[in-house]
């Protein structure tokens, strides 16, 4: 943490558990009997209850999006951009909720958590969540925090796929809907690209079908495999291209397989890292949740069909580089809110940094998405 | 607000679905929220102007029409389309008005008059391309690359059997003077047009 803390970070945070035991039946058709879920909150919630954003997180993303947990904490939370005293989410106004969806692996029920009926970990008995099961469970959570209604659910990427859900499984219970670097759906590739990811995991042979927990180890290599594959669709061309171009980490040439580019080593070491911290069976079930996502599916695959029941309104951005989720992906399901007749702004920011631009501020970003929520903030008396 | 603005605004009826191409900072679109229950959407391509309409509570999509169209918009979505001093900056203003036409029964248009006096004169005189108040570039720097007089824009009307609902005719301030009424396409500035499609 910074000495002295910045006057725009909201400092140090402290994660809560909260406790569900209504029995929750999930997409899948099976039922959870009970779950935790880790929530940290930012600034307060007004007299109103109106104040209140809902944080979504995208896919390795967790509760602790603001902040530090401890003065030894080298880095903030993942949003730390964006959320903040005076930051477009602003803490001085807005009561912010941020979660670890279930399924997760930050402390919220999910794979690794022990079944209560075998003592053991769950592993790959953990049922198979989908967005929609996500956006039910965030509903109990603002009941249990006595929020009817939020001022803005924001998501980037996975997060803005929730925030969509929102808008569609409780209508009346949000104003805005800021979905950000998002998609109504995924295309073949993504597909593709998750699939590569699970096959790296599950041939991986330290897998264990799932059951690796038993048996005190990790599939690190697949594991590795997978965030490095999904690194490579989070940056762009141009910007992998700056940061380390063809440079080697040694002069010249070895002739061997080793890490010679820096490109190489620096994956190795980002999949390496993520696969000490990261579980591998919430790797699999998040990338089939994003699988799975498609509204428009139960409404003859038409999305503007699906959104005729929103009622908030919507901010959606893309990001020029963005070749994961493109600005087209954005502006089909913009269109399809314009032919939903939703109340709908969009705007394509230019950003050299691929998908990962929406954790990036950058003028425009900061401008537009502080202009908004200024907006949101002034509506709900805040 | 601009009082070509106030013009057009008396010509949209309460609760109207309209579409605004080239909103700006969506001054007219929020005084018509407000003002009239309209509801609808500003396309607009300057990111200063998109940030405003965000902060003031104006629908507005980042689309270029020059090389997006419309053709993401429905036929007759809109009860009234507007389009004020953009028809002579986009690459294909004939099209435009078509695609215009299209999602809207009915479109208002305005316009600077390339015949107006002054500017003949500037012609005339100099024999160089003229510059004015309203229209402040160089021949090789300007946005309005489609420049049309009223004679001209009518005849396309005509051609495209677009029925002219109302013409009005205003200076430089944007004021409506009545000698410009008796000669428009000589001493109107600005020109604008409320149309509506034949088969209506």
């Amino acid at each position: 943490m910074p000495d002295p803390l910045p006057t725009d970070s909201v400092g140090i945070v402290t994660p809560q558990t909260l406790h569900f035991d209504t029995p929750i039946t999930l997409a899948c058709n099976r039922t959870l009997e009970s779950y935790d879920l880790v929530i940290e909150t930012y600034g307060k919630l007004n007299a109103e209850a109106s104040n209140a954003v809902l944080i979504c997180h995208a896919l390795s993303g967790h509760h602790h999006a603001a902040g530090y947990h401890s003065k030894e904490d080298r880095k903030p939370g993942w949003w730390d951009s964006c959320i903040g005293p005076g930051k477009p989410i602003d803490t001085n106004r807005f009561f912010v909720v941020s979660l670890n969806n279930l399924g997760g692996c930050h402390g919220s029920t999910g794979p690794g958590s022990t079944n209560p009926q075998t003592g053991q970990p769950y592993g790959p008995d953990f049922p198979v969540i989908t967005v929609r099961d996500w956006v039910h469970t965030q509903a109990l959570l603002a009941d249990r925090l006595g929020i009817d209604c939020w001022a803005a659910v924001v998501g980037g990427s996975l997060g803005g796929m929730q925030a969509l859900q929102w808008s569609l499984d409780y209508p009346d219970r949000l104003r805005h809907a800021v979905v950000i670097a998002s998609t109504p759906r995924l295309s073949a590739q993504n597909i593709a690209f998750n699939e590569v990811a699970r096959q790296a995991i599950t041939s991986d042979r330290d897998f264990h079908e799932g059951r690796y927990y038993e048996h005190n180890t990790l599939p690190r290599r697949g594991l590795m495999l997978a965030r490095m594959v999904g690194h490579i669709t989070y940056l762009s061309d141009a910007s992998m291209g700056e940061k380390f171009g063809r440079e080697l980490r040694d002069q010249a040439y070895k002739f061997g397989y080793d890490a010679e580019f820096q490109v190489e080593s620096y994956l190795r070491y980002q999949g390496e890292r993520f696969s000490e911290s990261f579980d591998a069976n919430t790797y699999l079930l998040m990338t089939k949740a994003l699988d799975y996502f498609d509204p428009a599916y139960e409404h003859e695959n038409d999305l503007a069909k699906a959104l005729r029941g929103a009622h908030c309104e919507f901010l959606v951005l893309s990001f020029s580089t963005d070749w994961r989720f493109t600005p087209a992906r954005s502006e089909e399901l913009v269109n399809a809110m314009i032919a939903a007749r939703c109340k709908v702004s969009y705007a394509e920011i230019d950003a050299p940094w691929g998908h990962d631009a929406f954790l990036i501020p950058t003028p425009r970003y900061t401008a537009i998405f502080e202009a908004y929520m200024d907006r949101v903030a002034r509506e709900a008396g805040a | 607000m601009r009082p070509d603005l106030k013009i057009i605004e008396q010509w949209i009826k309460p609760g109207s679905h309209v579409l605004d191409l080239g909103c700006g900072d969506g001054t007219l679109l929020d005084y018509l929220q407000r003002e009239k229950q309209a509801t609808g959407f500003g396309l607009e391509i300057n990111p200063d102007h998109i940030t405003t309409c965000m902060g003031r509570g104006v629908s507005v999509i980042e689309q270029n029409l020059d090389t997006q169209g419309l053709g993401n918009f429905e036929d007759d979505t809109f009860d009234t389309v507007l389009m004020t001093q953009a028809l002579q900056a986009v690459r294909r203003p004939d099209m435009v008005l078509d695609e215009m036409m299209r999602v809207s029964r009915e479109g208002i248009v305005t316009f600077p008059n390339f015949a107006y006096w002054r500017l003949r004169w500037y012609l005339m005189r100099r024999g160089r391309m003229p510059e004015s108040e309203t229209l402040p570039y160089k021949w090789y720097n300007t946005p309005n690359i489609h420049l049309c007089t009223f004679k001209d824009f009518e005849a396309l009307c005509y051609r495209k059997g677009f029925r002219i609902l109302t013409r009005t005719v205003v200076d430089g301030e944007h004021q409506d003077r009545w000698l410009s009424r008796l000669w428009p396409n000589m001493l109107g500035q600005i020109a604008i047009y409320r149309i509506t499609r034949e088969d209506s």
